[in-house]
């Protein structure tokens, strides 16, 4: 199957008066064509700098090193005349507060326009495609000439939608699209980027959240992200009936099943709290929280290594060649 | 005496007026009624909008209701003239909110807000640093904070996780009755989100503080209730053990369900209710789930739906009228 983005050892990182910020440590994933992506993690760790970093890198975010391709595009070193380009034909984001970010006081109809003049193609034409699209989204076509303030949360979220895929890109990048929504409208929201997929609306998506029981409804594919660091990519099925990684067993164990009350069975969370990023703990950085560290995880960091043909851990407990060399 | 303390909502309604004349009105809690019993953990499940808040600011005596009352130990709490009243029962009814942040000054160090927090209702305690700090560090440990963990730190120098513990910390310092929590969780990180329900589930247990837990995710209300009440539009619409979560009898509470995203569970067919999200704020004289119900009857549109005892349960629902 086709990639269409790659990412190698790839570093964000955010430079403060008292040092570096690691946010993205030495990422490497693949996405390929027509999948759908999951990326968790806990707050703070690094998901939105990630897909951010795609975009636009403003001080004090700096791109450290690694490659970032989009098919045969080199992200890292491309144009700024080249990424506007891009932006919505290949590749869509669809922000963290997208939903709150829509200026309140300008109609739909408007953003419209702005994206005609940026794109250089009449107005009429991306009006015509707006409503299109709307229609197979399910927004009736008067949102045009409305504001967003009048709309719903789920309804303003389909805007952006709509806005994010006028123009079919290869790889639509969703950064908590639903963490806003009721859970009425979490499922159509969730249904629908599934569909704008199955339909060849969009190639790829990558889909951010901290929520794994929702990104276990749509994804193909999940990543885990653990303090700046990838600890373990599988296929949904067998990460959420089979995770490797200590930090993926506990994200799922959080989560309540239904039918469990605490009279029946105690649940626990996560002990302690997420590393600072600024200085993260040496070895492997989950190793404070881990209750199965060993005495190399402290000095070690763990590689991202295949365990078997369709997943990959960061995790002493699988590396086979732990302790051989230095 | 905490253990027995009731509170009573009866009728509990809550009217907003909007526009300049203040002619559009808000129905934003219905005719609630229910009694809230020490010794349970209540949780409120509702969606946005639903009149949670509202709910919870008017326990907490932070807003009067339209309509109908709240009594506690059978006194209305807005018939209380003596100060010394208003302030014994606001001590015995504390408040948890969303948004730690908000609820700690940012200029102060949140380990001298607890302390004004106890000398404010124990005043006592300022001739006895020793004792109050002993008291202080008793409270933290109660919610797994350690006092070092926060000693000499504002709140931006917690993390939001850590921050939420202080807050609960703080509320149990009056020793209260009820504590009442408003999406306590919402902004904390899903993996510590147990932990601190754990929190009030042991302070049920082991102080005798009955929590009333307010929330709007379906899998933690089970977890974390003895009691569930369904809320939509201002209206409670089912009622009873969390069990009624897992095999609901309202077509609102099914619909919630059936939406929830369950990390043990796949989505399989399509949801065959409607998008709730063309709002109908104009409020027909019948159920006020009628525009979304798939099970909607021609009753329904035209006269309110009574509740219906179901034994475990009460549900406001039509279907399960016998004629
Ligand atoms: N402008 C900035 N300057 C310094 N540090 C930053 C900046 N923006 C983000 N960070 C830090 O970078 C880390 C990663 O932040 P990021 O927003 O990418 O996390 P996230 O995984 O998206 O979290 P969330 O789930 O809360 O959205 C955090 O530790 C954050 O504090
Ligand atoms: N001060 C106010 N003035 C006017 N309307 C209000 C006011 N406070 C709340 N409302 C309205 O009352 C209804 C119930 O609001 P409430 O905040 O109680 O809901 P909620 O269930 O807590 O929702 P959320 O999950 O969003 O916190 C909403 O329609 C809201 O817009
Ligand atoms: S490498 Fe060690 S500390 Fe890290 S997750 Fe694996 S066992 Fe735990
Ligand atoms: S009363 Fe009628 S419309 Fe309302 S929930 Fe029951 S069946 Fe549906
Ligand atoms: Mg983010
Ligand atoms: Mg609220």
């Amino acid at each position: 199957m086709e990639t269409i983005l790659e990412l190698e050892d790839y570093k964000v990182y955010y430079k403060t008066l008292s040092g570096y910020v690691r946010a993205v440590d030495g990422v490497s994933f693949t996405v390929k064509k027509g999948e759908i992506v999951g990326l968790i993690g806990e707050s703070g760790c690094g998901k939105s700098t990630l897909i951010m970093s795609l975009i636009i890198r403003k001080p004090p975010m700096i791109v450290m090193g690694g490659k970032a391709r989009l098919k045969s595009i080199d992200l890292i070193n491309i144009s700024e005349v080249e990424r506007r380009k891009i932006l919505l034909t290949k590749m869509s984001i669809i922000p963290q507060y997208a939903l709150d970010a829509l200026p309140a006081i300008k109609r739909i109809k408007a953003f419209l326009g702005d994206i005609a003049k940026d794109k250089g193609v009449p107005e009429e034409e991306v009006i015509e495609k707006f409503i299109e699209r709307a229609r197979i989204i399910g927004l009736p076509s008067e949102v045009i000439n409305m504001y967003p303030i009048e709309l719903s949360g789920g309804m303003r979220q389909r805007v952006v939608i709509t806005l994010a895929t006028i123009f079919s890109p290869d790889l639509l990048i969703a950064d908590e699209p639903t963490s806003a929504l009721d859970v009425t409208t979490q499922r159509h929201v969730l249904e629908l980027l599934a569909e704008l997929r199955d339909t060849g609306i969009i190639g790829s998506l990558i889909f951010v959240t901290h929520d794994i029981a929702s990104v276990r409804q749509i994804a193909d594919k999940i990543i885990v992200m653990y303090a700046g660091k990838v600890v373990e990519i599988g296929e949904t099925e067998d990460i959420v009936t089979d995770p490797k990684h200590p930090y993926t067993r506990k994200l799922i164990e959080a989560v309540p099943k239904l039918g469990i009350n605490y009279k029946k069975k105690r649940l626990s969370g996560l002990p302690g709290s997420p590393p600072s990023l600024l200085t993260p703990p040496p070895g492997c950085r989950f190793h404070p929280r881990c209750p199965l560290a060993m005495t190399i995880c402290k000095t070690r960091e763990p590689p991202l290594k295949p365990l078997n043909e369709s997943r990959l851990v960061a995790c002493w407990l699988y590396d086979q060649s732990k302790g051989e060399h230095s | 005496m905490r253990g027995k303390d009731t509170i009573v909502l009866r009728d509990l309604t809550k009217i907003f007026s909007l526009g300049l004349l203040g002619r559009k009105k808000i129905i934003a809690v219905d005719r609630v009624n229910l009694e809230i019993r020490s010794g349970e953990i209540l949780n409120i499940l509702g969606e946005s909008g639903s009149g949670k808040s509202t709910i919870a600011k008017m326990i907490l005596r932070l807003l009067r209701p339209t309509k109908g009352e709240i009594l506690f130990n059978n006194t209305n709490i807005w018939s209380m003239t003596k100060w010394k009243e208003i302030k014994e029962y606001y001590r015995r009814v504390q408040g948890v909110f969303q948004d730690p942040y908000s609820s700690f000054n940012p200029r102060r160090r949140v380990l001298d807000i607890l302390y004004d927090t106890l000398y404010n209702y124990f005043p006592e305690y300022r001739e006895d640093k020793v004792s109050a700090k002993k008291y202080i560090a008793e409270a933290l440990e109660s919610v797994g904070l350690n006092i070092s963990d926060i000693e000499g730190k504002y709140s931006h120098q917690l993390s939001g996780g850590q921050l939420q513990r202080a807050s609960i910390a703080r509320a149990l310092l009056p020793k209260p009755s009820f504590i009442v929590a408003d999406e306590p969780v919402s902004m904390v990180d899903a993996s510590t989100r147990i932990d601190i329900l754990n929190i009030f589930i042991d302070l049920k247990e082991e102080y005798g503080v009955s929590p009333i837990i307010i929330g709007h995710d379906y899998s933690l209300a089970y977890y974390a209730s003895d009691r569930i009440v369904v809320l939509y539009k201002g209206q409670i619409v089912e009622e009873g053990p969390p069990e009624v979560l897992e095999d609901p009898a309202h077509p609102y509470t099914r619909l919630l369900k059936e939406s929830v995203p369950l990390i043990d569970r796949k989505w399989s067919k399509k949801l065959e209710y409607r998008v709730g999200d063309i709002e109908v704020s104009r409020r027909g004289k019948g159920c006020i789930f009628a525009d979304r119900c798939p099970f909607k009857k021609p009753i329904c549109e035209q006269k309110e739906p009574p509740v219906i005892n179901l034994g475990k349960s009460k549900v406001k629902c039509w279907l399960y009228a016998s004629k």
